[in-house]
């Protein structure tokens, strides 16, 4: 028996919980037909996406003048939507990888939805850059590959080639990890199913999982040498996004502070997101029993952690810009210039999403609330969006000359893609919670014994009782 | 089909555990065991070696690392070196600060992705594989062993006894 201390709360809650009744609500959604809520949600996403696939092409075949950008405004929204997703698509590796290397048993409820949230999140983040070349069918000049002119090569000095690998590499071993952990739960759908369709589906898709002991321990080792190699790799992508700006000569994007406040940013905006679509989740699959409220507790904390971190590098920029005297760092987006500037608006709504909103995590009472953690994530998401676009937009905007000052105005593209992408993650996401085990199946089991409410605080007489081994100690 | 394998099904991890200790500790060998999620400690009970997928990954990283060195090399160095941004490009040597990241992404990327091909060719789990788990119901709550006969000098009958003491749920011949 392998009990964790008593002083922890249990994770699975509930007194008849068993492994049968984990599989069964967790597949629940598989097996029976969409609910109402789901078809509703899945056709305002479907709209959204479409709009924004018509967006994307019209964007294509137009160029990007109709974009909003212009000469002193060379990025706008599309980095800003970039960054903002990518940051999102922080949380998921970080949970399954980070918590599982520091053997944090609560990942395991949320670690499956929040790398699906991850992949859909990197997905969406990877078309910015792509649709920002304009022509976009030449998107394969980023990859060193032997060509016509020379053999010219791609730029290894540049951030933005650092960037291909980073998210490239990012998106395909998130996605080997986030399938491997899939394969015995689809196993599960495989060996459940009944029709006839659904089991040629996942049997395909469970790639003939026998779940033998070889196989399992070979399968945890794999799941911890990839940990391994995810932990290093989450924090290296979002400080080579950051260095996307910081190797620049732009004020206000010229700093060394950059790659640790942008992934703590991203950590921060991945975990508000999680919250945001986990608390519907959890309510709509009706498992509130492994998702708990000690779970949205521990989400709250991570981000009170890197909340906390943000606030600070906030503060440093704000501090060293005027400290600098240099003229030029008193219009950044960290600044008294960018707070009584034009883009005041802007700053504000930074300031009040991510430095005060968060605060009031610090109070029990509000973290463990479900409404108010909502309100808190949704605000946060606003909030990292906001963060990104003061960063490129008020930086830009005052540039070295005030003869090239700009302000920036979004077109309706700008909008529709940015809204787009949202409706494209969105029927992914929908699709996800539908058709695909929504928890770590195996790995919630595997903690049922040792965390569960019904066996944490049992003891060890009372356990063998309930599990006798030999039929002679049965009375 | 020359011997029957004998399945004793159980319905906890813990129950199959303990009851695996006991019945090695017989003289009995249990060629494996069928389980809904990995139990931690049967590896040892029925004599699984350590994988070694690990040192796999290790290996196909330090593949990557030098592949992403020797071709850095020769496109920033050797084929056709660029003076950009007062950069240095004489040497890979003098050059590899900004070549850092690139060789760490790739070098991931080949551990990752070499260590999982390697799981999935050695696991034998590949994409239109037929599952082999004797009873569907080992990938939702049921714990299977698998023992055969011949792999021990107790006869089928002694065995059968030796499993009945435990709390089995039932014992299985195909």
């Amino acid at each position: 028996m392998h009990k964790e201390a008593a002083i922890r709360e249990p994770l699975i809650l509930g007194d008849d919980v068993t492994y049968s009744k984990i599989t069964e609500d967790v597949l629940y959604s598989i097996e029976h037909g969409p609910t109402k809520l789901w078809k509703v949600l899945m056709t305002i996403a479907t709209i959204t996406a479409l709009w924004g696939v018509g967006c994307i092409l019209y964007l294509l075949g137009t160029g990007i003048g109709t974009w909003g950008l212009n000469n002193t405004m060379g990025w706008a929204w599309d980095i800003t939507n970039f960054v903002w997703w990518v940051g999102i698509g922080h949380a998921g590796t970080l949970i399954s990888a980070v918590l599982l290397l520091f053997r944090q048993k609560w990942r395991m409820a949320i670690n499956r939805p929040a790398e699906a949230m991850t992949i859909f999140a990197v997905f969406m983040a990877g078309t910015f850059p792509m649709i920002h070349m304009g022509r976009i069918w030449m998107a394969y000049w980023v990859f060193p590959l032997p060509n016509q002119f020379g053999s010219l090569w791609v730029n290894f000095n540049s951030p933005l080639l650092w960037d291909v690998f980073a998210i490239s590499t990012y998106l395909s071993v998130s996605l080997v990890f986030w399938y491997i952990g899939l394969i015995p739960d689809f196993a599960s759908i495989r060996d459940r199913a009944s029709r006839p369709v659904q089991k040629l589906m996942y049997s395909l898709l469970s790639f003939g999982w026998t779940g033998n002991a070889k196989a399992w321990q070979r399968f945890e080792e794999v799941s911890l040498v990839l940990a391994g190699l995810a932990t290093p790799l989450v924090f290296s992508v979002h400080s080579i996004v950051s260095m996307d700006f910081a190797t620049s000569l732009v004020p206000g994007w010229h700093s060394t502070i950059f790659p640790p406040y942008f992934v703590a940013g991203a950590v921060f905006s991945g975990f508000a997101m999680v919250q945001t679509l986990m608390l519907i989740a959890r309510k709509a699959m009706r498992l509130e029993y492994i998702i708990t409220v000690k779970h949205i507790e521990y989400m709250n904390i991570v981000i009170i952690l890197t909340g906390g971190i943000v606030g600070v590098a906030y503060t440093t920029e704000f501090f060293i810009g005027w400290y600098t005297g240099v003229q030029y760092e008193s219009y950044v987006y960290m600044s008294a210039g960018a707070a009584t500037g034009k883009y005041a608006w802007a700053f504000w709504s930074l300031i009040f999403c991510n430095f005060v909103t968060p605060a009031f995590l610090w109070f029990k009472k509000v973290r463990t609330s479900l409404t108010a953690t909502f309100i808190i994530a949704l605000i946060i998401n606003i909030g990292m969006w906001f963060e990104r676009f003061d960063i490129i937009v008020t930086c830009l905007a005052r540039d070295y000359l005030p003869s090239t000052w700009r302000m920036f105005f979004p077109t309706w593209v700008d909008l529709g893609v940015y809204i787009g992408t949202i409706g494209i993650f969105s029927v992914f996401y929908l699709l996800f919670l539908k058709y695909f085990p929504v928890l770590a199946l195996n790995e919630v089991k595997t903690i049922l014994k040792s965390s569960g409410e019904r066996y944490k605080n049992m003891s060890d007489e009372d356990f063998k009782k309930l599990h006798p081994v030999f039929k002679k100690d049965i009375k | 089909m020359s011997e029957k394998a004998m399945y004793a099904i159980y319905d906890d991890d813990y129950v199959l555990l303990e009851s695996a200790k006991h019945l090695v500790a017989k003289g009995i060998h249990i060629r494996d065991v069928f389980s809904p999620f990995p139990i931690h400690g049967i590896d040892p009970v029925i004599g699984l070696e350590k994988t070694r997928l690990a040192i796999t990954a290790f290996i196909y990283g330090m593949i990557g690392v030098a592949l992403a060195i020797t071709g850095l090399w020769y496109f920033m160095i050797q084929d056709w070196p660029l003076n950009i941004g007062g950069k240095p490009n004489f040497s890979i040597t003098t050059n590899i600060p900004s070549f850092v990241p690139v060789i760490f992404e790739f070098g991931v990327l080949c551990a990752a992705h070499g260590m999982a091909i390697t799981f999935m060719l050695r696991n034998w789990t590949l994409p239109g594989f037929k599952a082999k788990n004797p009873y569907p119901r080992t990938t939702d709550d049921r714990f299977v062993m698998e023992i055969h006969a011949s792999d021990s000098d107790l006869s089928a009958e002694e065995i059968k006894a030796l499993i009945n003491e435990t709390c089995v749920l039932e014992i299985d011949e195909k």
